[in-house]
């Protein structure tokens, strides 16, 4: 039902659209505010929040330092508990793997908890092309679903929309796949979670399959762990006869009680609660109780080549709580769609490039969709370095294009600027020739700035153009610092 | 204790008075500060745009222009997150052991200007007197790079007849982020119009920060608006007394955009 994000333009394109819109940007600035507001809250409230971001850290960078062993003895104890292991290189195979699943057991619908994994792998719209209908189940990827859109937000993927464009898309889709919304709905919160769990219900108790993701998986007990809000995540993992998990790779961890800090950190990061109100797990099959017929799908799909880049397999530690979308300023304004990806904001801005590799102009773009600030980090409870891992993955953009036989505007223009500061006279030949432009953008001018100084209005090409589209540029100063330092040596003269 | 101003591109080229501030400043505080005429850069442009290669030579011209100073004061907490966290990284991509070495020396030496006010110097109040309503927006690589805390603010409360109030979302980025700014012009821009906004609520009649390179862009976007708020370079206000505060005009010598004389 939902379409896809290929062929999304670039960021600074797609960003540009999604700017315009106004409605958005109001939903955006109300919803990224309030979670903001309730996460600093439950943070400040923990003393020992920065030993807990430590602690966290340490056990996701002690998993990934040894995935290979983790990896094979998780695998070995969900056997020996009755769950079936299948491993999946890439999106192809994992879906290939769960459809395989879904038509043993001849069902043309699974119910589905909401998983990152199988929106990254494109699961709901390769089961529809097997016939298989894949239902969401939690409430606002439902909207979503219905809505016939793409998620702009890990933990709230219908962020971008309101109470009343999610009654009207109620009003508008659920009849035609199944129990339709009341006539009388209104937007209401609590009404509209109603019309929900009546719609969902009867999707609950019809399923045969229900196809999940993991939030952690422990390799010791080969217990998987799925932290959700809603409930609807426990009716799937507990009534249907069959359950598939697909599982990064990178969600091992090596004991139970590695569970404790990233428990602890998750929930308050993520929605701002103190704790999540339902945690599931299980382990392989439990006899008369759950389901009898379990599969766990362990994914690959990129996380190999992001845990081979030195500086950026810190990405991996990732527990998608979203804190760091939340957090930044570039993400409040765009919202996710314009990143391309099931995976925006700053850790999307990471994670598609390292997962994906460098060399496509959509990637591409997506490490330089921050204005740096930090953020990002400062929030991260896993303490992810996003700025340090974003420059790092400019670099290797650059390095793409040394060999291009027509360097970009922008390489010639830092090559030149290396030149000039590479020695200071050619710098102070470069200030000289600026206090000339200043003296003519004074005579012509749009504007003067408080100070007397004048500024310049519009100015045509490329930086330039960008530049002055909205803001005033100072003209240059007639003299450079450096060159009053030495007329007056120093003011003393 | 030998004391180097590294003054930056930015305010070298465009924003000389804040350079003309810092001098006056430190002399004012007993400091004989001296201006390395080698200096250049601090190579943050190319980093930040991913041009690893391109940054060498700037660090290597870096490190060559302040060896041998005790410590290094710049008005920017950006290029002083820059020197700290980032000249390490370059001198890695150059794989020049010697290079490594000068930047393990210089960087720990580098002080934005508020940290070198109150923690070199040891001072708060620098009898400074600048008597209008003012608003402080925290610079992000100063806040969460440097972690300058709340020093600018406890120096800008000391100031005679400044009347500090408070910004609103005053920790979030204004939208400048260096090549940000032309590479994602809108998403900057629309950054740049609420940080203006967030100004305008205040009723002040300055903003004021640590970065020229981030007033430059919330100024050009105030200045576009004809908003009536001026920005204005913390060093700025700090060097302000009241032998200086009207100045012969009626203006006030320290705008950013100011000609006057030092």
């Amino acid at each position: 039902m939902s379409g896809t994000f290929v062929g999304m333009p670039a960021f600074p394109t797609a960003a540009r659209a999604a700017l315009a819109d106004t409605q958005l940007r109001h939903n955006l600035a109300h919803a990224t505010g309030t979670i903001r507001a309730k996460r600093a809250a439950v943070v400040g409230e923990v003393e020992e929040w920065e030993e807990l971001r430590l602690a966290g850290a340490a056990v996701k960078e002690a998993a990934l330092r040894d995935l290979e062993t983790h990896l094979v003895r998780l695998e070995e104890s969900l056997t020996a508990r009755g769950a079936t292991v299948h491993w999946a290189r890439d999106a192809a195979e994992a879906n290939e793997i769960v459809a395989r699943v879904a038509r043993d057991h001849g069902v043309d619908e699974v119910v589905k908890v909401k998983s990152m994994a199988t929106q990254e792998i494109g699961l709901n719209e390769a089961l529809a092309e097997h016939g298989i209908a894949a239902w969401e189940t939690d409430l606002a990827e439902l909207i979503v679903q219905l809505g016939d859109d793409l998620p702009s937000h890990i933990l709230v993927p219908a962020i971008h929309r309101n109470r009343a464009e999610v009654r009207e898309i109620f009003l508008r889709a659920m009849g035609s796949v199944g129990r339709p919304a009341p006539a009388d709905l209104t937007d209401e919160p609590a009404v509209l979670a109603a019309a929900a769990r009546e719609h969902l219900r009867e999707k609950f108790l019809r399923a045969k399959v229900a196809v999940s993701g993991a939030n952690f998986a422990v390799a010791e007990t080969g217990t998987l762990v799925v932290v959700e809000s809603e409930g609807n995540g426990r009716m799937c993992l507990t009534l249907p006869e069959v359950l598939v998990s697909v599982v990064g790779i990178e969600k091992v961890v090596p004991t139970f009680a590695d569970l404790d800090p990233l428990l602890r950190l998750l929930p308050r990061s993520s929605t701002g609660e103190r704790m999540n109100p339902y945690t599931s797990t299980w382990t392989g099959v439990t006899p008369g109780d759950g389901p009898q017929e379990v599969h766990v799908v362990l994914l690959d799909n990129g996380r190999t080549r992001a845990l081979a880049d030195d500086v950026g397999r810190q990405a991996l530690r990732c527990i998608r709580c979203s804190a760091c979308l939340n957090a930044c300023p570039v993400y409040e304004r765009t919202g996710g769609h314009a990143y391309g990806s099931v995976y925006p904001g700053p850790i999307g801005a990471i994670l598609n490039p390292l997962m994906k590799g460098t060399g496509d102009p959509q990637t591409d773009s997506l490490p330089y969709a921050s204005s740096l600030c930090g953020a990002c980090f400062e929030v991260c409870p896993v303490r992810i370095d996003i700025p340090e891992v974003l420059v790092h993955l400019r670099s290797k953009v650059v390095d793409g294009h040394r060999g291009d036989t027509v360097p970009k505007a922008e390489a010639v223009a830092m090559k030149a600027a290396a030149y000039a500061f590479s020695d200071s006279r050619r710098l102070g030949w470069v200030e000289k020739a600026s206090g000339l432009a200043g003296r003519a953008l004074t005579r012509l001018g749009r504007t003067t700035l408080p100070g007397g100084r004048s500024a310049a209005g519009r100015i045509p090409g490329p930086g330039a153009a960008a530049w002055t589209g909205a803001r005033d540029l100072p003209a240059p100063p007639r003299e450079s610092f450096r060159a009053w330092w030495r007329r007056t040596d120093g003011g003393r003269s | 204790m030998r004391v180097a101003l590294m003054v930056t591109c930015v305010n070298d080229a465009m924003f000389p008075e804040t350079g003309k501030a810092v001098v006056r400043l430190l002399r004012r505080l007993g400091v004989d500060v001296e201006f390395p005429a080698a200096q250049t850069c601090c190579a943050q442009p190319m980093v930040n745009t991913g041009y690893l290669d391109e940054a060498v030579p700037v660090v290597r011209t870096f490190v060559d222009a302040f060896a041998g100073y005790d410590a290094v004061v710049t008005p920017s907490g950006s290029c002083a997150g820059s020197a700290r966290h980032q000249h390490g990284l370059v001198a890695r991509r150059a794989g020049d052991p010697g290079l490594a070495a000068a930047v393990a020396e210089t960087s720990p030496k580098v002080y934005e200007l508020s940290e070198f006010l109150v923690d070199v110097l040891g001072v708060v109040d620098v009898g400074a007197y600048f008597p209008h309503r003012v608003t402080y927006h925290p610079t992000c690589h100063s806040l969460r790079m440097l972690g300058v805390g709340d020093r600018p603010r406890r120096l800008l409360e000391n100031v005679r007849g400044l009347r500090l109030v408070d910004l609103p979302e005053a920790e979030q980025c204004c939208g400048f982020g260096g090549t940000f700014a032309v590479k994602n012009a809108d998403t900057s821009v629309a950054m740049g119009a609420d940080k203006a906004r967030h100004v305008r609520e205040t009723g002040a009649e300055v903003l004021v920060a640590g970065d020229n390179s981030c007033l430059m862009h919330v100024g050009g976007v105030l200045s576009r608006q004809q908003a009536g708020v001026r920005v204005v370079h913390l060093a700025e206000i700090l060097a302000a007394t009241e032998a200086d505060a009207g100045g012969p005009s009626g203006h006030p010598q320290v705008g950013l955009a100011g000609e006057g004389a030092a």
